[in-house]
């Protein structure tokens, strides 16, 4: 129904002559996200129930005028995303794009918000391009980065002397960037890298790199990939009896659901939002589960928070005019189920805490959706390459 | 990289191993073309069928109603899972691709194409996209064997011996038995089979059957070590493809040996230089048309 309701309210956006944000007519927040393919249970149709459950909670209005979700497929292809929300910034006047999984799209969106003057947030994106070379004015990187997630895990096993690694990785630019912050992090520990192989996006069988992982001698096998490709993996390094320890690098509760307990126990991740981890997190799940049937994963709640931080900054602000709406977002801290004291950097990165997971025992789980605990929390100025690090091009003095 | 024998010989067993079920998925393929003269590109989306009948048999069967007793284990989802897919495809046949065979194949392929679309589309919505795990792999097969130069699992030396011997028996039933032969009598001269009494409709029905079944059955072989996603198929239905052209659309040996020939080629380009894995099966292609374009085992024309 809700979807429906969706579809609808996107078919009369498509149709509507242009209203651009003149007062008066509704504030629209697009949702551009993978919604049929490799990611689209990282974002997809979760994010749109996200979107649609924060402008319900803020009230359905701001500044007067109504607050209206449309969506999109940008299908994991860059031009089809930018064409999308070019159609959008100049001829529906949307005033703010979010989600963006997937970082080729991400990178193409958050350029194209800064020639426009819109705000762009990437949640499903990875790459932490977007808030180095590829930073902008009016992007901001949310929910997680590979550096946060590498650092988190990487550091974890090095503190248990785990000092050798062999990387899989998926062969495109977020596998690349993943693997090279894992990598700095294990030299950077006095750790060694003995080998990588990089395997091509949606890969069926890994049996071979596993073999290749195996024969390296490594203590620690790394997966520098994401969704159906890291659930393949894993379960065929089961099935080939690996004894190395295996690393995920990026994991959603998603992915360990579809592993299965009894495959992924004992795993550690690092993730930004999981249900299990406190009250206030399992209280947004079990809201969000009631409308989506399904538990939000870290994209899904990072869409949920930043809209809600978003439509703050707009009434905040007055205006959903790009500049003063961002000073807004900037000045004031996040303070939700998502992030506590939560900031947005000079160079768009939103610094909080994140979390080290471990899967657990299918003994100890309470019910379908019971599969994490939370092993340590990585407060936010470690967890977060330094702004001081940041190679962003407004932040050079 | 140092490449020791040993691990050329993993990497030709895994690539058997692929190999086989190549062999076995565009066996259905070269099947459904050859006798029906259909692009079947539904192909994929009966194989995560075939997947999914095994895991609904499995996990949501018993909770449907109320006890264990109901679960569908692995042996009877052999059986199962091939005629339930096979059933869903008589009933595309009789109420759709009939209605096609007078005309163009573009319209079959259309037709199959958007079928898939539709088959995957419904499953996306209803399950995990990452895919859900299969846990009916009989125990008997858990575990691995020593080869003495690798561990290899005994599911996969399994799937191995059930994707040669099953692709040998359609074989033999094709080309060398009287169904066979009423077989290929009723699609190459229709006219003349029904003259002599041959139900002709019925025997593409049966066909069709066939070849959507074989792709139900590799559905249910790969369900224990691949999740059983609704993306399943369409990963897979290009490479299958591929198989099919490079043996010549429609030749039934051709589909075995150039899956087998495929999946050896691509393992030992995995122990080389991975990153070419996935696309040396298409250089394969393109080099193979260029020399022979009606495939290696296909009729000149």
């Amino acid at each position: 129904m809700h979807a429906r309701l969706t579809t609808l309210a996107l078919a009369c956006a498509m149709t509507a002559p242009a209203l651009a944000s003149a007062a008066g007519g509704p504030l629209k927040i697009g949702i551009l996200t993978d919604m049929s393919g490799v990611y689209a249970g990282v974002g997809g149709k979760g994010s749109v129930i996200a979107a649609e459950m924060a402008a319900a909670d803020f009230g359905g209005k701001v500044l007067g005028r109504p607050i209206q979700i449309v969506f999109a497929d940008h299908q994991n292809k860059a031009d089809i995303g930018v064409g999308k929300a070019r159609e959008w910034f100049d001829t529906q006047g949307v005033a703010m794009i979010n989600d963006l999984t997937n970082s080729g799209v991400g990178i193409a969106v958050q350029r194209l918000g800064t020639e426009k003057k819109r705000v762009t947030i990437n949640n499903g994106a990875g790459s932490t391009a977007l808030t180095n070379k590829e930073c902008g004015p009016y992007g901001v990187h949310y929910a997680y980065d590979t550096y946060a997630l590498a650092k988190g895990t990487a550091t974890a096993l090095m503190k248990q002397g785990q000092g050798s690694w062999f990387f899989l990785q998926a062969d495109y630019a977020f596998g690349q960037s993943l693997q090279n912050d894992a990598a700095n992090i294990v030299t950077a520990m006095g750790g060694k890298v003995l080998g990588t192989v990089k395997h091509p996006l949606s890969t069926t069988d890994f049996s071979s790199y596993l073999l290749q992982a195996q024969n390296s001698g490594a203590r620690v096998v790394g997966l520098a990939n994401a969704g159906g490709d890291f659930v393949n993996a894993v379960k065929q390094a089961k099935e080939f009896g690996l004894k190395q320890t295996l690393v995920g690098l990026l994991v959603f509760d998603t992915d360990v659901k579809a592993l299965g307990l009894a495959t992924a126990q004992g795993m550690k991740f690092t993730t930004a939002y999981s249900w299990e981890l406190n009250p206030e997190m399992e209280a947004f799940g079990k809201k969000f589960f009631a409308k989506a049937g399904f538990m939000p994963n870290m994209t899904q709640a990072g869409v949920y928070s930043s809209t809600m931080h978003y439509l703050n900054s707009v009434k905040a602000a007055g205006t959903d005019e790009a500049d003063a709406v961002m000073k807004k977002m900037r000045a004031m801290p996040i303070n939700d189920f998502f992030a506590k004291k939560g900031v947005i950097r000079a160079d768009g990165r939103m610094v909080h805490d994140m979390y080290l997971v471990e899967v657990i025992k299918p003994s100890e789980s309470k019910g379908p959706w019971d599969q994490l605990k939370l092993v340590a929390t990585i407060s936010g100025d470690t967890a977060f390459k330094p702004l001081s690090a940041s190679e962003c091009p407004l932040i050079k003095k | 990289m140092d490449i020791s024998l040993s691990s050329v010989l993993s990497q030709i067993m895994l690539g058997l191993n692929n190999g086989a079920f190549y062999a076995l998925l565009s066996l259905g393929l070269a099947v459904i073309f050859g006798m029906l003269n259909v692009v079947n590109f539904a192909h994929g989306a009966f194989y995560m069928l075939g997947a999914f009948v095994a895991l609904i048999g499995l996990d949501y069967l018993p909770r449907l109603l109320g006890s264990e007793a109901f679960g569908l284990g692995f042996w009877p989802a052999l059986v199962v899972a091939p005629v339930l897919v096979g059933l869903i495809g008589v009933a595309v046949e009789k109420t759709m691709l009939r209605r096609l065979y007078q005309v163009d194949h573009l319209y079959g392929l259309l037709l199959t194409f958007g079928l898939a679309l539709i088959f995957e589309g419904v499953f996306t919505n209803y399950f995990n996209v990452a895919g859900e795990p299969y846990g009916g792999k009989p125990p008997i097969l858990d575990g691995a064997v020593n080869l003495g130069f690798m561990f290899f699992p005994r599911y996969r030396l399994f799937s191995i011996a059930l994707s040669l011997a099953v692709c040998l028996a359609v074989w033999f039933v094709i080309e060398r038995t009287r169904l066979g032969s009423y077989l290929r009598a009723g699609t190459e001269n229709p006219d003349v089979a029904r003259a002599f009494g041959i139900d002709v409709p019925m025997l593409r029905s049966l066909t069709y059957f066939l070849g959507v079944a074989l792709a139900g059955l590799a559905g249910v072989v790969a369900a224990p070590i691949y999740s059983v996603s609704p993306k399943m198929g369409a990963d897979l239905i290009i490479v299958v493809f591929a198989v099919v052209v490079i043996g010549g659309m429609g030749s039934i040996m051709g589909a075995i040996l150039t899956g087998l020939a495929l999946g050896l080629i691509e393992g030992t380009v995995k122990v080389f230089y991975p990153p070419l894995a996935n696309t040396v099966i298409f250089i394969v292609m393109a080099l193979v048309l260029l020399w022979r374009p009606t495939g290696l085992f296909g009729k000149e024309i």
